[in-house]
């Protein structure tokens, strides 16, 4: 019987820890080049040229990591729900190191977006924190990654922790549209308006242009990041193979 | 159907047969919430707003404390591997399970609500709603939890992570319940509320049990 095959052959070269340690090898430059000039050139357009905000003068400009780094804590959890689905659908051990790789990252993410939303806050709110629908969406958020990572350190053996944990993401990941609505829900219920942060107009080209160079080159960076945590991980899961001993011992 | 009934019945048999543990989350239930007025403050208006959300909280709290046990004994004497390994279907067996915990916590904890809702000067008209909201919320809080129960019963010290897995799953439950209730409160209508505490508990009844039932196998595997 001739096996079928449902998707392209690349995908199943993923399942290949070598040939995804060497491709990530060959591909890491040029995400770790394009990331680095993304974000200098994002920063400084962003910092030092983009106009100022007319009500929030030049403190809106930390939306230049602020939003990023939001986008990419939402997606980082999409990209490890999908890594622990394939892993447990085709048994892929990359994928389950993938989904183990990004978690951190994610958290991270989710961090960053917390701090500098409290630190953009203080001068628009006028308080740190506000109970504000969006930023207790991403504190949910958080939570989430810290459960996905607590469940990975107190699991011993990685196969195992890796699928619990994929099946947690999926979880999380049917609820987090649930989560969103209910807390923008029981925002607008509780708070209806305690701050007016009026009705944005429309960003000028200006201001948004460096922000989409800002939050390409977050992903350009996460692309990096988790490749470097993916082969690192590689490696000390494939410590026995002949091929890791050969690189090792090579070197 | 018939696995579903067989395993209904034997667990509510063995809860039945533990009397101590059907009485642990109740007693957990009341305490938290003589913990309120002594630390905030008891005065009868103050708690009267503070009753929706503190009820509904505390039930979360008192569902959550029992889920460690949910698997745990079937586990240890190798029950759930016979379970897991028979030819019947595992989503009758795991939403028997989910269905168990709640008679035993989530149930008795609405039926108690009324007399801790009066402690706390919950108006009187807002009592039914209360307890719908309770009788419609908690077996979605049972399903939930019941699979971070399953996905920890391997582990020896589960008891903290399943909280942190399920807490932040638990929030739009306890936000609809408790908006329930306080709407109650001023005779604004709860019916979107509870329609929509309903479609979470319809979801979760057809979702849930296949992740119950695919942690318990990764639990049992390893």
């Amino acid at each position: 019987m001739v096996k079928k095959q449902f998707m392209p052959k690349w995908f199943y070269q993923l399942a290949s820890p070598k040939w995804c340690y060497q491709i990530s090898g060959t591909l890491l430059p040029y995400f770790l080049i394009t990331a680095l000039v993304l974000l200098t050139a994002g920063l400084v357009w962003g910092f030092a040229f983009a106009p100022q905000d007319y009500q929030q003068g030049n403190s809106f400009r930390i939306i230049y990591i602020h939003v990023p780094s939001a986008i990419l804590a939402q997606s980082i959890y999409l990209t490890m729900a999908i890594a622990g689905g394939i892993g447990i659908i085709w048994k892929m051990k990359v994928a389950d190191m993938v989904a183990y790789a990004c978690a951190p990252i994610g958290a991270s993410m989710a961090f960053i977006a917390l701090l500098t939303g409290a630190i953009w806050g203080k001068p628009t709110w006028g308080s740190w924190w506000v109970w504000d629908a969006r930023l207790t969406s991403m504190l949910i958020l958080l939570f989430l990654y810290f459960g996905v990572m607590a469940l990975y350190s107190a699991m011993e053996k990685p196969e195992t922790a890796a699928r619990s944990v994929a099946i947690l993401a999926l979880v999380g990941l049917v609820n987090i549209p649930i989560i969103k609505y209910s807390v923008d829900w029981w925002n607008t219920l509780h708070q209806p308006a305690t701050f007016t942060l009026t009705e944005k107009p429309a960003m000028p080209v200006e201001m948004w242009l460096p922000l989409l160079v800002m939050v390409i080159g977050f992903y350009c960076f996460f692309a990096s990041a988790l490749m470097l945590r993916l082969r690192n991980e590689i490696l000390n899961r494939e410590k026995r193979a002949g091929w890791v001993k050969q690189l090792v011992s090579g070197q | 159907m018939k696995v579903f009934w067989a395993e209904l019945s034997r667990d509510l048999l063995l809860a039945y047969r533990r009397k101590g543990d059907l009485l642990n989350p109740l007693l957990f239930f009341v305490m938290v919430l003589a913990l309120f007025p002594l630390g905030v403050s008891p005065a009868p208006d103050f708690l009267s707003q503070l009753a929706p959300g503190v009820l509904w909280v505390a039930a979360l709290l008192a569902a959550l404390l029992s889920l460690d046990n949910l698997f745990k004994s079937d586990f240890e004497d190798g029950t759930l591997e016979q379970l897991l390994l028979s030819s019947e279907s595992t989503y009758p067996i795991a939403l028997a399970k989910a269905l168990v915990h709640w008679l035993t916590t989530g149930l008795p904890l609405a039926l108690l609500a009324p007399l801790l809702a009066v402690m706390l000067f919950l108006p009187s008209h807002a009592i039914p709603t209360l307890v719908v909201s309770l009788l419609i919320g908690t077996p979605t809080l049972s399903l939930i939890g019941a699979i971070a129960s399953a996905l920890t019963v391997g582990l020896k010290k589960g008891g903290v992570l399943i909280s942190l897995l399920v807490i932040p799953l638990y929030i739009p439950v306890l936000i609809f319940g408790a908006s329930a209730v306080q709407n109650a409160t001023q005779h604004l209508p709860v019916q979107a509320y509870l329609a929509i505490l309903g479609s979470m508990l319809a979801l979760s009844i057809v979702l849930a049990p296949f992740a119950i039932a695919a942690s318990l196998r990764v639990s049992v595997s390893s």
